[in-house]
């Protein structure tokens, strides 16, 4: 019987593989444009007139393209009683984030030092405080801060707003910055030490130099997540000093007037535009990032 | 002349875990000493204590004459080489070699000058200008040596120099260690866990286990008088036979003797022993079992044994034979026929026989 | 001197982080707490009165729709992601040539802000020009899709933006964790004859434990956090129909003025917040300690 029936079952067993292959990538394809479809949305939506919005699909291409929405986002789209456009508040987001991160990531880069390398008692414990320290829901420090910073005279600008991130982000840049160097042998570490190099040389000579990878990972995570705050820019900023991502919702939830949809969603994407940007150029770090601040070490 | 390190009742302890306990060594400059144990026996930590990397508990530690407890590592005149080598990733190996130097301000002139002479004493000219991850095993090794070289320092430490080598090379670069030593002169502390390398290079060797010192001897003295039955089953491979026996002290010497897997035991007559208890354990190296009539001498008695194993290994035959309930294991020639199952005539060397105390397992004679 | 300044210079390195860590995490907190205990409104009274607050919060309509849709948010987004995840993640493990770019594509949403994730969804969902419209312009008039501004709906459409930007980064978790399982079971495995479906039931999927559970941790982390997906979508509403905790804070943080509401309800969320990651954090150190 198996001799008989088995060169045919053979045959539909590769026949079976060919179309299972074609099931595999059809499904692919299909959860492919279910990811890209609202991207797809908010460009074409962005290059129509409201007319066209109004009257056409949804999903249809722009028969007539227009950069009017794009320009009216840039520059003169209202957010409550100004309409400046998100040009503005795009460069407070860059004002606040270039700091922030340089800031945040240099401080990580010497805790991690110390924490990884050298040891003293107690330093797990701290680690494991600052460790905690980034799985707090933020609501919880967001009184007391509003407070603090309104006692040290920077509530409301940008510089309140670095301090606040640069706070809230030695938690993970230490984390990363710890697990990558923990990974590097502490003899390097010991030799230097036998060849008469203090704290801070071992830290410019040697673990500086080795941790491009890491510093990557970390800045592309800072900026990501300080690009795309929302909660701390909310609480802590003013008119005038908002960063893009409140100036955003504010364009599109402002009540005035008629609904520019195309208008809403070429701010989006300019919005989006930086980190979606540095996710295209180096999505592997970016990757790397976010795995590494969720499984953490 | 002044001991070049001594170490007075070192302690070392990781919190209430006791590391080390009562260390006490003192090397004479142009020593050779290895510090050997099993893994987790504290010989590393050692090291690193000698090295200054980790403070001590209590006692005193002096390198030339200078007490160095409290000294940074980088004020005690040592040089150290890692078992991972632990070159700079990022550096050439000439900035590897020269970093130490830069860091204490030494002028270009001098750092050049070293550092070509060092190069081609190791043999690493053609190196230089490479990062150590284009290197090899053995070249990584090399310029290791050389970071240390280049200091010239009082006191070289090695902590398991060439565990990351493989077989071959780990037997070349033993010998060109201890050609260094010999034509420098220098005098080297050296951590291994291998007793082989313990045996050939050290000068001195002191043997670690749980944080105690067992024996500080020359690699004579712990391979054929081993202080205690940790010793003598750690140095030497095969291992030394330790057999459990009755001794009987008779008026001169002892009559010992031991069960045979078959038949009657083994009676052995021994004129030097000392007063034994009566039960000992008797510790025959592999060498000192050979062929019946190979060996002559009035210590040299015959014993008969059942052979159980055969194990040619090129230049010896090994034979296992069951003696005391335990496999013992004779060292022959390499052309001995022996025939698992039957009886093989043999001789033991009773002059270099050890006695152990089963229950403290300290030597007895 | 020098040599004190040797050995205590790491430590000093460390102390203004460990200071500000202090002072801004776990001294905020303790303010928080402190006033949540108050009669706090407009400004912060330190007199503790009790559990007044928390009895107001709990008596809240308006508190307890926003508990109620965490949890129905929390749960669907939680188990749709995860399940979602693991199949993309079994589908792209199976030797595609072009797997680079296809996981570039499903990734991506998590470069963007939730704002602008919020924005893009808010436009699609809309039911007058969105994909109601849209299908009904195909000639299914009958076509309703009005979740957004249905109040018996709307958290829904939460998850569902929720879902789209997260899914894909919870494959690339659970991707990972499949790459990392021994090649050599599966070969044996395969040797022994058992088919690919058996070898990702009973043998890879059970492997990842770890994976599922940091995949839990990092999503019930967003769920509790959401707050701009929410602000951006729906803006809480219609009425207070998709309120989640962070929302409701807010408003009574920055809107209402109430800061004893505020501080009481942020305390809660991070009593969730903790009731998840304490065990699992205790667990991570306690493995590592072994």
């Amino acid at each position: 019987m198996t001799e008989l029936a088995h060169p045919p079952a053979q045959k539909s067993g590769a026949f079976g593989k060919v179309v299972l292959r074609w099931v595999l990538y059809i499904l692919l394809c299909l959860f492919a444009l279910y990811y890209l479809m609202p991207l797809f949305v908010m460009v074409t939506t962005s290059l129509k007139s409201l007319e066209e919005i109004r009257t056409g699909s949804l999903v249809a291409l722009p028969r007539e393209v227009t950069f009017d929405a794009w320009k009216t986002a840039w520059s003169g789209a209202c957010t409550g009683i100004q309409c400046e456009g998100l040009r503005p508040y795009f460069w407070n987001s860059v004002l606040l984030a270039v700091p922030a991160v340089a800031i945040s990531t240099f401080i990580g880069a010497l805790n991690g030092y110390v924490v990884a390398q050298w040891r003293f008692a107690g330093a797990n414990i701290i680690f494991s405080l600052m460790l905690f320290g980034c799985f707090i829901p933020f609501q919880v420090v967001l009184l007391p801060m509003a407070r603090l910073l309104g006692l040290m005279g920077i509530a409301g600008t940008i510089p309140g707003l670095i301090f606040v991130h640069v706070i809230y982000g030695i938690g993970f840049t230490t984390l990363f910055f710890r697990n990558y160097y923990v990974s590097i042998p502490s003899e390097l570490t010991k030799a230097a030490k036998v060849d008469g190099a203090g704290f801070f040389r071992i830290f410019w000579s040697i673990f500086l130099p080795l941790s491009l990878p890491i510093i990557v990972v970390t800045v592309i995570w800072q900026f990501t997540q300080i690009w795309n705050d929302f909660l701390f820019g909310v609480s802590f900023s003013q008119a005038g000093t908002q960063p893009v991502t409140v100036a955003l919702n504010n364009i599109v939830n402002s009540t005035t007037g008629v609904k520019e949809y195309n208008v809403d969603m070429a701010a989006a994407i300019i919005a989006a535009a930086p980190t979606l940007l540095v996710y295209i150029v180096a999505g592997k770090y970016f990757i790397r990032g976010l795995t590494a601040g969720s499984v953490k070490g | 002349m002044a001991p070049i390190l001594e170490i007075q009742n070192l302690y070392k302890n990781y919190g209430p875990v006791e590391i080390l306990k009562d260390i006490n060594i003192a090397i004479e400059p142009g020593d050779f000493l290895v510090l050997v144990g099993p893994s987790g026996c504290g010989k590393s930590t050692l090291l690193n204590c000698i090295a200054g990397l980790e403070p001590i508990t209590g006692g005193d530690l002096m390198i030339g004459g200078k007490n160095m407890t409290d000294v940074s590592p980088k004020d005690r005149d040592i040089a150290m080489v890692f078992q991972s080598y632990a070159l700079y990733p990022t550096m050439s190996v000439a900035k590897n070699i020269t970093f130490g130097m830069k860091v204490r301000g030494v002028d270009q002139e001098t750092q050049t000058r070293k550092l070509n002479e060092v190069a081609s004493q190791l043999q690493i000219e053609q190196l230089l200008n490479r990062r150590p991850g284009q290197l090899s095993g053995g070249q990584r090794q090399r310029v290791a040596m050389g970071r240390a070289l280049v200091r010239d320092p009082k006191l070289f430490l090695f902590d398991e120099p060439l565990s990351n080598l493989d077989a071959k090379l780990r037997v070349e670069m033993r010998s060109e260690i201890k050609k260094l030593h010999q034509t420098l002169g220098a005098t080297m502390v050296y951590v291994t866990h291998d007793q082989i390398e313990a045996m050939t290079l050290a000068t001195k060797i002191v043997v670690l286990k749980g944080g105690i010192i067992q024996q500080i001897g020359s690699p004579a003295e712990i391979y054929n008088k081993p202080a205690n039955l940790f010793v003598a089953d750690f140095m030497g491979s095969p291992a030394m036979n330790l057999i459990p026996a009755k001794a009987r002290s008779g008026g001169k010497g002892a009559q010992i003797e031991i069960a045979r897997g078959t038949g009657d035991p083994l009676i052995l007559v021994d004129e030097h022993a000392p007063a034994l208890p009566e039960d000992v354990i008797l510790g025959l190296r592999p060498e000192d079992i050979a062929e019946a009539g190979f060996r002559a001498g009035a210590d040299v008695q015959d014993a008969s044994c059942l052979v159980d194993m055969v194990e040619p290994a090129g230049a010896d035959t090994y034979v296992v034979s069951e003696l005391g309930g335990k496999q013992v294991t004779a060292r022959l020639h390499a052309e001995t026929v022996a025939t698992p199952g039957e009886m093989l005539d043999l001789s033991i060397d009773m002059s270099k026989v050890s006695y152990f105390a089963p229950d403290s397992g300290q030597r007895l004679n | 001197m020098t040599k004190w300044l040797e050995t205590h210079l790491p430590k000093m390195v460390l102390a203004p982080s460990f200071i500000a860590v202090l002072v801004f995490v776990y001294g905020f907190i303790a303010w928080t707490a402190w006033v949540s205990l108050t009669r706090s409104r407009l400004l912060p009274k330190y007199e503790i009165d009790g559990f007044i607050q928390y009895d107001r919060l709990f008596a809240s309509p308006r508190w307890d729709t926003a508990m109620n849709n965490l949890f129905i948010f929390g749960a669907l987004f939680i188990i749709i992601a995860m399940v979602m995840g693991l199949l993309l993640a079994i589908l792209l493990d199976q030797k595609i040539r072009t797997e680079g770019v296809i996981r570039t594509i499903y990734l991506y949403p998590m470069a963007l802000s939730m704002i602008v994730t919020g924005t893009a969804w808010k436009w699609i969902l809309n039911p007058g020009l969105g994909i109601e419209a849209t299908v009904k312009s195909w000639g299914f008039e009958s076509f309703t899709f009005d979740w957004l501004v249905n109040p018996d709906f709307a958290i829904y459409t939460v998850v569902i933006a929720a879902v789209w930007q997260s899914s894909g980064f919870v494959m690339a978790l659970f991707l990972a964790g499949l790459r990392s399982v021994d090649d050599e079971i599966i070969k044996a495995a395969q040797v022994d004859g058992i088919p690919t479906w058996r070898i990702y039931s009973a043998i890879i999927i059970p492997s990842m434990g770890p994976i599922f559970m940091s995949a839990f941790i990092v999503l019930a982390h967003l769920a509790i956090k959401s707050f701009d997906l929410v602000i951006a979508l729906t803006g809480g509403g219609p009425g207070y129909a998709t309120d989640l905790p962070a929302t409701y804070m807010y408003a009574m943080a920055f809107s209402r003025g109430d800061i004893g509401q505020a501080a009481s309800s942020a305390m809660i969320m991070m009593l969730v917040v903790f009731a998840i990651v304490v065990p699992y954090l205790y667990s991570e150190l306690r493995a590592k300690n072994d």
